[in-house]
C-alpha cells in the first residue's frame, strides 16, 4: 500500500474547488448582459432591414414591439400579419395594445413611451402605414424602425 | 466520549447546479439588443385645419414606387445617389428663412431654383402600399445620413467635434449644460424635417 501510494504523489489531481465561481460568474454574465425572452413569435422571425444610421433604444421597459410579418402557420393565411403580445392581431387592436402599454406605467413616463416596429423586409409598406397612422391617433409618436446595423444594399 | 465533529458538506456537486442554472439561462434569454432609426410621427391636426403652402423648390420628393425604383425631384435614382442629392438640396441655402436672415453656415450652390434656407428645407418621401419595406428603410437611412454628415460638418467648423462625437460626448455626461446647448444648436441649424405623405393604392 505504501508503495502504490509513493508513485502516485508525482501528479496531483487538479482542484475543482473554483469551478463553481468560475461557472457562477459565467453565469452572472449571462444573466446581466441579456433579456428574458417576452414573447412566442407566431409570426415567422422578421429578417430586419439593415441600416447605418441605427440609434440604440434606451431603457427597455417604455418600449413597446410590434411585429409585423407573415404568420407561421398557414391557417392564418398568408399576407402580412401584425402581432402584438401574444396574438395575431389587426391593424384595429394597435390602439387598445398601446393603451394597455400605457396603463403599465406612471403618467409622466407615457411621452418617452417609445414603439418599436419589428417588421420584415419583404413586408409592405402599406401595413406599416396603417399601424403607423392608427399610433398618430392616439398620439404615440415616438417610433422606431427597427433595423440592424448593416449595409443598405441588402435590403433589396 | 469524544465529540463527533460536524460532518462538513460535500460541495462537489456545487459545480453541477451553478451549470445547471447557467444552461437555463442561456435558453431561455436573448442577447439581441433593440436599436433602429428613430423618428417622430407627426401630431393629429386639429380639425379645420389648413396646411400652409410650401414652395415647390423648398420640398424634395421622393418616391418609392411598387418596383422598389425612386423617383427623386422627378429623376429616376439608384439609392447610393439619394443622399448626396439630398445633402446638396439642404446646404442650397438660396434665400432666407422667415425672419429673412440668410444661411451663413451653408456651403451649397446658392441656387435660387432649390431650397431657401434649411429651415424651410422639406424632404417629403411618398411610396406604394405595394412598397417593400427594405427600401423603404434604405431611404429613411439615407435621407438620415444626410442630416447627420451636415451636422456633423457644421459640428467640426463651429467646435472642432462632430455632432456624432458630441452626442456620444453627452452620453457620458449627461449633465452637461454646455453640450447641450452646442447640439441643441447644430439641430436647430439644420432641422430634420421629414413627412410622409400618404401612400397611393
Amino acid at each position: 500500500m505504501s508503495k502504490f501510494r509513493k508513485n502516485k504523489k508525482g501528479l496531483p489531481a487538479i482542484s475543482t474547488a473554483s469551478l463553481p465561481d468560475i461557472v457562477f460568474m459565467l453565469l452572472f454574465f449571462f444573466m446581466v448582459s441579456t433579456t428574458m425572452r417576452e414573447t412566442d413569435l407566431l409570426i415567422k422571425k422578421p429578417l430586419l432591414p439593415s441600416a447605418n444610421e441605427v440609434k440604440k433604444l434606451e431603457q427597455k421597459s417604455l418600449v413597446s414591439t410590434i411585429y409585423v410579418g407573415k404568420a407561421k402557420d398557414s391557417k392564418y393565411g398568408a399576407g402580412d400579419k401584425i402581432q402584438l403580445n401574444d396574438k395575431l392581431s389587426t391593424v384595429k387592436d394597435v390602439r387598445a395594445f398601446i393603451y394597455s402599454e400605457r396603463a403599465k406605467h406612471n403618467e409622466d413616463e407615457v411621452p418617452y413611451m417609445t414603439v418599436s416596429i419589428k417588421a420584415d423586409v419583404n413586408s409592405y409598406v402599406g401595413t406599416v402605414t396603417d399601424i403607423k397612422a392608427e399610433l398618430r391617433e392616439i398620439n404615440a409618436l415616438k417610433i422606431s424602425y427597427s433595423s440592424k446595423r448593416g449595409n443598405i444594399k441588402d435590403n433589396f | 466520549m469524544a465529540r463527533r465533529e460536524t460532518p462538513e458538506i460535500n460541495a462537489g456537486s456545487m459545480a453541477d447546479i451553478a451549470f445547471l442554472l447557467l444552461i437555463f439561462f442561456l435558453v431561455t434569454t436573448t442577447m439581441d439588443v433593440d436599436s433602429g432609426i428613430a423618428r417622430k410621427l407627426p401630431e393629429k391636426p386639429p380639425p379645420g385645419y389648413v396646411p400652409p403652402i410650401l414652395k415647390e423648390k423648398n420640398v424634395f420628393e421622393v418616391n418609392i414606387n411598387r418596383n422598389n425604383q425612386f423617383l427623386v425631384e422627378g429623376e429616376y435614382m439608384n439609392i447610393d445617389q439619394i443622399k448626396e442629392a439630398a445633402k446638396k438640396f439642404i446646404n442650397n441655402g438660396g434665400g432666407t428663412n422667415e425672419d429673412g436672415e440668410e444661411c451663413t453656415w451653408c456651403t451649397g450652390e446658392r441656387d435660387p431654383r432649390s431650397s431657401d434656407h434649411p429651415s424651410k428645407a422639406i424632404i417629403s418621401i411618398q411610396s406604394d402600399r405595394a412598397t417593400n419595406y427594405g427600401p423603404f428603410i434604405a431611404v429613411q437611412n439615407e435621407l438620415e445620413a444626410a442630416y447627420t454628415e451636415l451636422r456633423n460638418e457644421l459640428g467640426l467648423k463651429l467646435y472642432g467635434k462632430t455632432f456624432t462625437a458630441l452626442v456620444k460626448d453627452l452620453q457620458n455626461d449627461k449633465k452637461n449644460e454646455e453640450l447641450k446647448e452646442k447640439i441643441e444648436n447644430i439641430k436647430n441649424k439644420y432641422p430634420q424635417i421629414i413627412s410622409e405623405a400618404e401612400p397611393t393604392q
